[in-house]
């Protein structure tokens, strides 16, 4: 059980501005599904231009995804989805004051989305190595097939890229949430951050669901 | 004061509390670590207020080589250069924060009675973000330059020298400020209106901010993810938006007018939301189709998501869009209609005064019937074809950008003046000015509606000696304009050297940010104010309006 009772974790964590801390829940809860909302359409832009050139070049795309490795995609998607299972039971147990078991449940969340880095780090490196690089980078003489196949991986690195910058983003934040979490810092009366860096984690788990396919599975 | 809400202090820290917000707190330091929104928001005055004038003598630059048909002051390629920063400071450092992030910053919260605005840190946040975009943006100018237009279009963009590289960098940087901005206005309106407060107690103010902070959400991360590719075609030569490479150049079109529509409309709503306070308070009348004007804003925030191909009827887009986009694009007119006959009929039969907030709110309904009207034209397909890149569309959208939304945000600056420093300005001289800055404005813009109609194309260095009168008319309305420009700085800058002398609501308006102390104090209310009646409720005695 927390220290705290939920009456001084009220008093301790609503701000000024707030005349009750659910209006500050409330509150917390519009600003983060706006800032999901501009996520989904930053990522709406280079889906649509993906489509649009994969419509165009469907050789190249064809060719392209020959490249790249579908096991370990696969592997990072069921890595990708334990970690939003484990952030879910993290949020859970925030909310029902079992502080280890919050703590335990962040650190599963945090390992898979290593895991998830150091996946991609291994298939860029081999990417790297076989020329396939994007735009006027791309070694065409040693890959051959059709030259836009540089524009796919012009595609593919900047949306993988964005992707993996926001799991960077994401583990400084689980990070930062179980140093609060093993402080004592979250209780049924207050867990508002556990549950906001949870929706934006699902968010990074949901965009992978769709980067997965549209990159890897085209034929 | 009479005006003021009842003091009683609902916490313990009443001497704090009671001090106005320009002096809880002294030196630099209080200022750079504040997240009182008040004080939020004159740190965005005065940095968009520099760069209003930055762009300002970019623009005066622009005409002053234009007085002749041949070089005047400087070589082609400064040309390009200085209309192309004209373009983009004025857009993205100077209009598009100028009234929510500066003006409605301040009063928003002060309008729904609240303390603050949803998320404090972050609204801080936005504004460093808006700074080091203007930094990265200097740093652009004086490492080269950018030749591009405001526009960044491919594949010229892609392929000239200069900073563009960095210039799209910090429009991608201020992206985010605006964002934060967006994110955090919807979230004050849907949470922290006063109790009592429905969606249609608030004023009209807060409905139009509440539309462009939608638009912001929606439309700028497109803008990012456009400067992201456009980025990664410079450095790494993705081909996405190449036509040498198997890209194409309209797509970049397309998704920088899905965003950069939309954007007129982050431009031109905060404007329309000014004149619909000003308006009902120099007429000392309730406003005239409360919800018609409401929802006219929300109107043309949605059709603003579908209506960018209107941009590029020229492009090779094909037919059948561009009749679609066209036939879309006349609905905006119903809207933009609607507020206009609203805001005029709320006048007939006020007891209008004429205060300089009222003579900006007038010169806007003017301008903005010549704005709209003219881009009905070039909303037509046909006339489009004729006009498409002249002159023409310049005037044009400098009657809506400028003469629309700069002469509202004037509007607006005059009427909430008093209330952000607590002083009255010398008002003959703010009537002066605005006469100036109204005659300036036409002199420098009507003439370029008959030189683009005439065919002089935009953008030209030179021009054929039969345009050469119409541009001299032009140069020196930008000369009358600059002078209007000069005085109005000259008394606003000597208001803030008196001692403070403005009551608390100077112009007798029924809104609640005018129900407190002229500064405000730092939580702006003594006590949060419950809501009994509307925000134009002019038939009710001052101060027995709004607190039930």
């Amino acid at each position: 059980m927390s220290s705290h009772s939920p009456e001084v974790a009220e008093h301790r964590y609503r701000q000024h501005h707030f005349v009750t801390a659910g209006q500050q829940l409330d509150t917390s809860k519009t600003g983060m599904w706006l800032f999901l909302a501009t996520e989904i359409l930053m990522f709406g832009g280079l889906f649509v231009g993906y489509g649009l050139m994969q419509g165009v070049y469907p050789e190249a795309w064809v060719a392209g995804h020959h490249h790249l490795d579908r096991v370990l995609g696969a592997v990072n998607t069921v890595f990708l989805l334990c970690s939003s299972f484990s952030m879910v039971m993290a949020v859970h147990y925030a909310s029902t004051d079992q502080k280890s078991k919050t703590v335990l449940n962040l650190g599963i969340t945090l390992a898979f989305a290593f895991a998830f880095l150091v996946i991609k780090y291994i298939e860029y490196s081999h990417k790297f190595h076989e020329g396939l690089l994007p735009g006027r980078y791309f070694r065409l003489a040693e890959v051959g097939g059709p030259p836009q196949q540089a524009m796919f991986f012009g595609f593919y690195f900047m949306m993988t890229g964005i992707h993996g910058f926001h799991v960077l983003i994401g583990i400084i934040l689980i990070a930062w949430l179980m140093v609060r979490a093993n402080r004592g810092d979250f209780s049924s009366a207050y867990f508002t951050p556990v549950d906001l860096i949870g929706l934006y984690w699902h968010l990074v788990d949901l965009i992978w669901i769709y980067l997965f396919p549209l990159l890897y599975l085209i034929s | 004061m009479a005006d003021t809400i009842t003091a009683t202090h609902i916490s313990g820290h009443a001497d704090h509390h009671d001090v106005d917000y320009l002096h809880d707190g002294k030196g630099m330091k209080s200022w750079l670590t504040t997240i009182d929104h008040k004080r939020i928001g004159v740190m965005y005055l005065w940095g968009i207020l520099f760069m209003f004038f930055l762009g300002g003598v970019f623009a005066m630059l622009i005409r002053l080589e234009l007085l002749t048909p041949k070089q005047t002051i400087m070589s082609a390629e400064t040309y390009n250069k200085v209309f192309t920063l004209h373009g983009a400071i004025m857009v993205f450092l100077f209009i598009i924060p100028s009234v929510p992030a500066a003006l409605a910053n301040f009063v928003l919260p002060l309008m729904l009675g609240a303390k603050d605005v949803a998320f404090p840190r972050l609204n801080l946040f936005s504004w460093y973000i808006y700074m080091i975009g203007a930094f990265i943006a200097i740093a652009a100018m004086v490492t080269g330059g950018v030749d591009t237009g405001w526009t960044f279009y491919t594949p010229y963009s892609t392929t000239t020298d200069g900073s563009v590289a960095l210039m799209t960098f910090a429009v991608f940087v201020l992206g985010f400020s605006s964002i934060l901005t967006g994110v955090n206005f919807v979230a004050t309106i849907h949470n922290l209106r006063a109790p009592g407060m429905g969606w249609f107690d608030m004023p009209l103010f807060c409905w139009g901010i509440y539309s462009t902070a939608l638009i912001q959400v929606l439309a700028t991360p497109v803008l990012a993810i456009t400067l992201l590719l456009l980025l990664m075609e410079r450095t790494f030569g993705i081909g996405i938006f190449d036509p040498k490479l198997g890209g194409d150049p309209v797509l970049f079109q397309h998704f920088f007018w899905f965003y950069s529509h939309p954007a007129v409309y982050i431009m031109i709503l905060p404007g329309m939301a000014i004149i619909s306070e000003i308006i009902p308070t120099f007429s000392q009348k309730t406003i005239f189709g409360y919800r018609a004007i409401a929802f006219s804003s929300v109107a043309i925030a949605l059709v603003s998501f579908i209506v960018w191909g209107h941009h590029m009827f020229t492009s090779g887009q094909s037919q059948l869009a561009s009749a679609i986009f066209s036939f879309i694009t006349f609905f905006v007119a119903i809207p933009s209609g609607i507020k206009t006959f609203n805001w005029i009929v709320t006048m007939y039969k006020g007891s209008v005064a004429f205060n300089a907030p009222m003579l900006y709110a007038l010169s806007f309904l003017l301008l903005f019937g010549i704005g709209g009207l003219t881009g009905i034209f070039l909303g037509a397909v046909s006339v489009d074809i004729h006009l498409h890149d002249t002159y023409f569309v310049v005037a044009h959208f400098h009657y809506v950008m400028m003469g629309s939304t700069v002469i509202a945000f004037l509007g607006g600056l005059h009427y909430w003046w008093p209330k952000m420093f607590g002083r009255m300005y010398n008002e003959p001289a703010a009537k002066v000015a605005c006469a100036l800055v109204f005659i300036g404005f036409n002199t420098t813009f009507l003439p370029q509606f008959i030189l683009g109609s005439r065919g002089m194309p935009r953008r030209y260095y030179n021009y054929l000696p039969e345009f050469q009168f119409l541009h001299q008319l032009s140069t020196v309305g930008s000369w009358i304009l600059g002078l209007g420009f000069l005085i109005m700085a000259g008394y606003l800058f000597a208001s803030l050297r008196k001692k403070m002398d403005a009551p608390a609501n100077p112009w007798h308006s029924r809104t609640l940010e005018w129900q407190t102390a002229s500064p405000p104090i730092t939580h702006n209310f003594h006590e949060i104010p419950t809501i009994g009646g509307g925000p134009y409720d002019y038939y009710r005695p001052v101060g027995k309006g709004r607190e039930a």
